[in-house]
């Protein structure tokens, strides 16, 4: 038993599905997170990441389908299930009456073992040491948030779910929970991060789902998601040193379309290799690129294409 | 286990988290060449009831509607007596109405009779009504739902600790009548509802068991509210569901031409503890009263825990 479980991944979902009368939240969702990535799990909001979540975790359950997490399922094996495994889905909530201490302590008797012992380098590992005795009442929602990732701590996880961890945050506490998740990553943690936003995904993961409306709609290393963006035409913003010439440069290029000219110089759309190539056409005519810029990231490009293009039948 | 004794432990172990749990953890700390093992029994390790169940006292400790409660169950029985204090004269349309200026033994008994209808619905409901349903609304049932405690070690603590606080509020609705009544009026011999004189000892003997009597019925509300709070999952939802409950049960109990099913409805088991206080003691009304009040709570218990274990955590 104890064999299986440790060479069992970490998750291992298969055929999730779940239905809320007539909208299918979640729809044949397969995900396996091996042991060590940082797992992305991307989409718009209302793509049913969540209701995916809460699958894993036991709190829903779904139509179709099952999820095990290190080869035990939730439904079937209950609490035992998530043995070695914590995180939060949408905002994590605590009793608002009851200290920020109280509360871990609360969370630590309901986790048994030895979880009350890590109590102290929990919060201070989120940074809430010196504030562990006000009331949660008085907590802003980054330090709420902290103090998720704080009692996810305590159970001493070999998996992390961390469900937008970082949505609501001012950009210096975005960089911070950025950081902790890398921090806790490189201990050897291996992570769930389910997220609304491509910049994030690409900062923190190995490995990428992508879905939208409750299907996933591409799956595997972010590398390989990045050479797919790289390969695909899109739009560039160019500013030169003489405009009415890089405009000729550019109308003769036969891998570049859409080409147009604004108040702030030429757009157009091209791959990475015809750009290249253009820099150079430009060169040899002796004209100067000021800004060579691409309209949207590429990878935020892709992620918009993929999500929000007309539903594939 | 007595209700007193049950209500000391609880409160024994409430106390004992007030200090850090560090003797224990320590003492696995420091003990050499045991950590890999420690962490590997750990991963298996699930909290008890009995932690969980002192977890929700806690909880209980720190809201105010618990004090709502407990404090309306010493204001009622002050009330009383200060209003008698200045009417000179008992309720005589009530059993014992009549004797609670001859001794302070009568004082509860009466203070029973008068609270059945709403009060003691009430101060049960408060709390047996909300602890589910308000984990729903702050969100928190996702918190504690993704530890290692199973679905229903957590429903269990929370029955425990409904059941424990419905027992807090009757000993305190008593014991303030009794101690304010023997403190005004003296602690005499009490005259059972058959008119034979019973003595201060087997009278407070007496007035105990009839307090388990009435506790029945009690955690009966209890457990009822328990299922609405968890299937409304709205906190006044669940609290005037068992109030209006227990209200139409009384009103079916006074319409004429119903007077056959009087003896199974909930609000009657509230005066099944009289029984005691006739001389013989009569026990009919009293086993009648025991399969009653489980045929109201069993099922309500049961669909409660199988709706907790169940159900879909959405909120939050």
């Amino acid at each position: 038993m104890g064999a299986i479980a440790t060479a069992a991944p970490p998750i291992e979902a298969r055929g999730l599905v779940k239905r809320y009368g007539e909208l299918t939240a979640v729809d044949h969702v397969d995900l396996t997170v091996e042991a060590g990535t940082v797992y992305g799990y991307l989409g718009p909001n209302g793509a049913g990441k969540t209701t995916s979540l809460r699958m894993l975790l036991g709190l829903i359950r779904p139509d179709e389908g099952a999820a095990r997490l290190f080869g035990r399922d939730p439904l079937l094996e209950g609490a035992a299930a998530l043995d070695g495994v914590a995180g939060f889905v949408e905002a994590p909530r605590f009793y608002p009456y009851l200290s920020g201490r109280r509360n871990l302590e609360l969370m630590a008797a309901l986790d048994g073992g030895d979880a009350a012992e890590r109590i102290d380098a929990a919060l201070e590992t989120v940074g809430l040491a010196h504030r562990d005795s006000d009331k949660v009442k008085g907590y802003s929602h980054g330090m709420k948030q902290r103090l998720g990732i704080g009692a996810a701590l305590l159970r001493d996880p070999r998996l992390l779910l961390l469900d937008e961890p970082t949505t609501g945050l001012d950009p210096a506490g975005m960089r911070d929970m950025r950081e902790l998740v890398r921090r806790l990553a490189a201990d050897g943690i291996t992570v769930l991060l389910s997220s609304h936003l491509m910049g994030e995904v690409e900062e923190l993961c190995d490995r990428v789902a992508i879905v939208r409306s409750g299907r996933v709609i591409y799956e595997g290393e972010l590398d390989a998601l990045l050479h797919r963006a790289s390969g695909q035409a899109q739009g560039w913003r160019l500013r030169t040193t003489d405009d009415q010439a890089a405009w000729d440069v550019c109308s003769y290029r036969p891998g570049l379309t859409s080409l147009a000219s604004g108040r702030d110089g030429l757009t157009f759309a091209a791959d990475e290799r015809e750009v290249a190539q253009l820099s150079l056409a430009l060169a040899r005519r002796d004209i100067a690129i000021v800004a060579l810029v691409p309209a949207a990231a590429s990878l935020e490009q892709l992620f918009f294409e993929l999500t929000e293009g007309e539903e594939a039948a | 286990m007595s209700a007193p004794e049950f209500l000391r432990s609880a409160a024994t172990a409430a106390a004992a988290t007030e200090a850090p749990p560090a003797p224990r953890a320590d003492a696995t700390a420091t003990r050499p060449g045991t950590a890999a093992a420690t962490s590997a029994a750990r991963r298996g390790r699930r909290p008890s009831v009995a932690s969980i169940y002192r977890w929700e006292l806690l909880k209980l400790r720190a809201q105010k509607r618990t004090f709502l409660g407990l404090g309306a169950a010493v204001l009622v029985p002050v009330i009383f007596i200060v209003a008698l204090a200045a009417n000179g004269n008992g309720p005589d349309e009530v059993p014992f109405g009549r004797y609670v200026t001859e001794t302070g033994l009568a004082v509860p008994p009466v203070l029973l009779l008068f609270s059945s209808i709403w009060l003691f619905p009430l101060i049960v409901a408060l709390v047996a009504g909300d602890i589910v349903a308000n984990e729903d609304s702050n969100g928190t049932l996702k918190t504690i739902l993704t530890r290692s405690a199973d679905r229903h070690q957590i429903f269990l603590a929370k029955l425990l600790a409904s059941f424990s606080y419905a027992i807090l509020a009757l000993l305190l609705f008593a014991g303030t009548g009794l101690l304010l009544g023997a403190l005004r009026y003296g602690l005499d011999p009490l005259t059972s509802l058959s008119g034979t004189p019973i003595e201060v000892g087997r009278g407070l003997l007496l007035l105990g068991a009839a307090l388990l009597a009435y506790l029945m019925p009690v955690l009966a509300v209890a457990s009822i509210a328990l299922l609405l709070s968890t299937v409304t999952r709205n906190s006044a939802a669940a609290v005037v569901g068992t109030l209006m409950l227990s209200l139409i049960l009384q009103i079916v109990g006074i319409i004429s031409g119903l007077e056959s099913i009087r003896p199974y409805l909930l609000s009657t088991q509230f005066d099944a503890w009289q029984g005691l206080l006739r001389d013989p003691i009569d026990w009919a009304p009293i086993a009648r009263s025991a399969w009653v009040c489980a045929l109201y709570a069993v099922p309500s218990l049961t669909a409660a825990l199988l709706t907790f274990m169940r159900r879909d955590v959405t909120g939050g």
